[in-house]
């Protein structure tokens, strides 16, 4: 299935040359019913005395962190313990860069100054202009979202670590006054929550499984608690509610807590991210994609 | 691979049966019921998904003369086992 | 003939489906775990030349689409395990045989991918060739096979329009994109046609395959039909294809066409392709390094029940 933006409410799934494959009844099969666009109906006009600049702002601090961690994730594809790992963190690649678009979409509608300036004529739109044309300093992303992957229980537990911060933000944002940014926090409430609950059953899998995959949970716990202070920090207003959530977890997978004041610091990995992500889009400013 | 077979139904829209689509393996039922809804479904609401161990089947037998001698109930697949493959069948 | 043959012979005869429970000749499962089973590994290795491209899609909508298509093929490769597992084999004894080279996998996905355009030429060529050769199997005898070819085809429906999409774009673009596209579609062109397998008369299996209608179609047919699909989707990309025999036929009413290098097929199949040893390193990579994980899965599954 094709994730796409366009608008127009539910999309019927078109199998094209397939269509008539099989004269049976297409209730025997179960196929996929379509997609459903998160912002049909969604009134894009912009409440009256909305701060413009601070709204931008806030679109790509979320924005930049999903586009960012979904590069990281999108890394697992092909590497995967087993295919059904494989096709999840897919999933969850998908979700989050789907987020990101509407976001960094958003962001350059309400502050059009946020958008990097492109040669005279170039055809890329002001979502790809954002994400591939800026440098590091002018992301909003976060540390945490850019750390190069560890092994796959580090990964899965910076996901339930992300996820379950950006749940707590998302669902404070359902309300919004921007009808589009709530339409969009709705949309990422249902998957955070999948990718909250997927990464946390996993974290309490592999710190009860075996020796070796205990030893190397308590390794990552170590390795991110400066990860989980940066996340905790950037969204003060989630901040508690999120908390009570991970440390429910860490009482289900009986790890212990980390101390406060570890600060290992994070690596900056953005540069070396962005070097990747940008490198084909760069070289063809005027291309057409 | 993490754990033993599950076999998948989905409904796809309500007032439709469950139906089979697959097979996948997970280490329990609940991460059988999370490959399912990642491998064989999208999100659509109103989805079910249904797993089952495939060893929780019993299967009806399509010889009619085995009920005599085999047991009542028997597995989904004839062959459970491990089956070599050899090396003659060529490239297809 | 005993019973049970008589009654897989009326099967077949009658095109109808043979199913897992069914009596089957030893040879006609083993060719179909074979086939089904390289088919599988086709799938999953075919995640690697694309998915290379993932992390430098050069706008976020072909990442997406990008994504979303490497992940269909996870998807393909669990259906069709799926399908072979009915027959009696279990999928980590077909993973063994993927990384010791016992089962092979499709020689197109022996080439690398140089070029972001590889990504629209693979979607353009490589599924369509896919999509000549699986289309015929939702038909096959082996009702499991034949319907996780039917999910798979509904799905793939996407691949090859996205692909052909992509390259079409290009063509509109800049000089540079143009040329991309045109030196992509000049190294896969050929490896595209081998996909159909060796001429008709160097396949002895084919005849086999065929009468316990596994296979519907012959490599040499399917491998015309594609031919005649994709020349007027080459005019229409404005490409041209670099087989200088390449010319419609009106008396045959099919394209006269060149034909592929076939040491170069054999060498690529027996292993000595330009990425064979990249492709399974990558694999094998993947699997010992996930050793820890599905253990760890195993042992916690255990301890629950």
């Amino acid at each position: 299935m094709c994730p796409t933006s366009e608008p127009g409410g539910t999309a019927a799934v078109d199998h094209g040359p397939y269509a008539d494959l099989d004269a049976t009844d297409p209730a025997h099969w179960a196929f996929g019913t379509g997609f459903a666009d998160p912002l049909a109906g969604i009134d894009p006009e912009l409440p009256e005395g909305l701060d413009r600049t601070g709204h931008a702002a806030l679109c790509l601090l979320l924005g930049d962190d999903a586009l960012v961690y979904s590069h990281r994730l999108s890394e697992w594809c092909s590497r995967a313990p087993d295919l059904e790992d494989d096709v999840a963190l897919g999933n969850i690649a998908l979700d989050l860069l789907g987020q990101a678009r509407l976001l960094l979409a958003r962001a350059a509608v309400v502050d059009p100054t946020v958008v990097p300036a492109m040669p005279v004529g170039s055809p890329v739109p002001a979502e790809d202009a954002l994400a591939f044309f800026r440098d590091a300093p002018a992301y909003h992303s976060s540390r945490t979202a850019a750390l190069a992957n560890g092994d796959f229980g580090h990964t899965v537990l910076r996901l339930f670590l992300w996820s379950t911060v950006r749940l707590a933000v998302l669902q404070r944002l359902v309300d919004h006054p921007d009808p589009v940014l709530a339409a969009i926090a709705a949309k990422g409430v249902k998957e955070l929550t999948y990718h909250r609950d997927w990464s946390g059953r996993w974290v309490v899998t592999l710190a009860q499984g075996t020796e070796e995959s205990r030893g190397r949970m308590v390794a990552a716990f170590d390795a991110l608690a400066a990860a989980r202070v940066e996340l905790l920090g950037r969204y003060p207003d989630a901040g508690v509610e999120a908390e009570d959530v991970l440390d429910q977890l860490l009482d289900a997978a009986e790890l212990r807590r980390p101390e406060e004041g570890a600060d290992a610091g994070l690596a900056d990995d953005l540069p070396d991210l962005l070097a990747e992500l940008q490198s084909v889009a760069r070289a063809h400013p005027m291309g057409r994609w | 691979m993490t754990g033993p077979l599950y076999e998948v139904f989905v409904r796809a829209k309500r007032g439709l049966n469950h139906v089979h689509v697959g097979s996948l393996h997970a280490a329990d039922d609940r991460t059988a019921l999370s490959h399912a809804r990642d491998v064989y479904t999208r999100r659509n609401e109103g989805v079910s998904i249904w797993v089952v161990r495939a060893d929780a089947i019993t299967a009806s037998s399509p010889d009619e003369k085995e009920p005599l001698f085999d047991p009542a109930g028997d597995k989904v697949y004839r062959h459970p086992t491990f089956y070599e493959v050899p090396d003659d069948v060529p490239h297809l | 003939m005993d019973e049970s043959e008589r009654q897989f012979e009326d099967t077949i005869a009658r095109h109808d489906r043979i199913e897992p429970r069914d009596w089957m000749p030893d040879g006609y499962r083993r060719t179909l775990v074979r086939q089904i089973a390289q088919h599988a590994h086709s799938e999953v290795i075919g995640m690697q030349p694309e998915g290379a491209w993932i992390t430098r899609a050069p706008s976020l909508r072909r990442r997406q689409v990008l994504l979303a298509k490497v992940q269909d093929e996870a998807g393909h490769g669990l259906y069709l395990y799926s399908a072979a597992e009915t027959l009696g084999v279990d999928r980590d004894d077909l993973e063994q045989q993927l990384m010791s080279g016992a089962q092979k996998y499709s020689s197109i996905f022996n080439y690398p991918t140089p070029s972001y355009a590889d990504v629209g030429t693979i979607g353009w060529l490589v599924d369509g060739a896919a999509i000549c050769n699986q289309v015929p199997l939702c038909r096959t005898s082996y009702g499991p096979y034949g319907r996780a070819m039917v999910r798979i085809c509904k799905e793939e429906s996407f691949h090859q329009r996205q692909g052909f999409e992509l390259l079409m774009t290009m063509m509109g673009g800049t000089d540079e994109q143009r040329a991309m596209v045109q030196e992509s579609v000049d190294r896969f062109w050929w490896p595209a046609l081998m996909m159909f397998g060796p001429p008709d008369a160097d396949s002895p299996n084919t005849a086999r395959s065929m009468a316990w209608g596994i296979k519907r179609h012959t490599n040499d047919e399917l491998r015309q039909r594609f031919v005649d699909m994709t020349v007027p989707q080459a005019d229409a990309l404005g490409v041209t294809l670099p087989d200088p025999e390449l010319r419609w036929n009106e008396e045959r009413g099919h394209h006269d066409f060149g034909q592929p290098d076939w040491d170069e097929l054999k060498r690529v199949v027996s292993g000595d392709g330009p990425c064979n040893a990249e492709r399974l390193e990558h694999r094998r990579r993947a699997h010992d390094e996930g050793e820890w994980v599905r253990a760890a899965a195993r042992a916690a599954g255990e301890a629950s029940r």
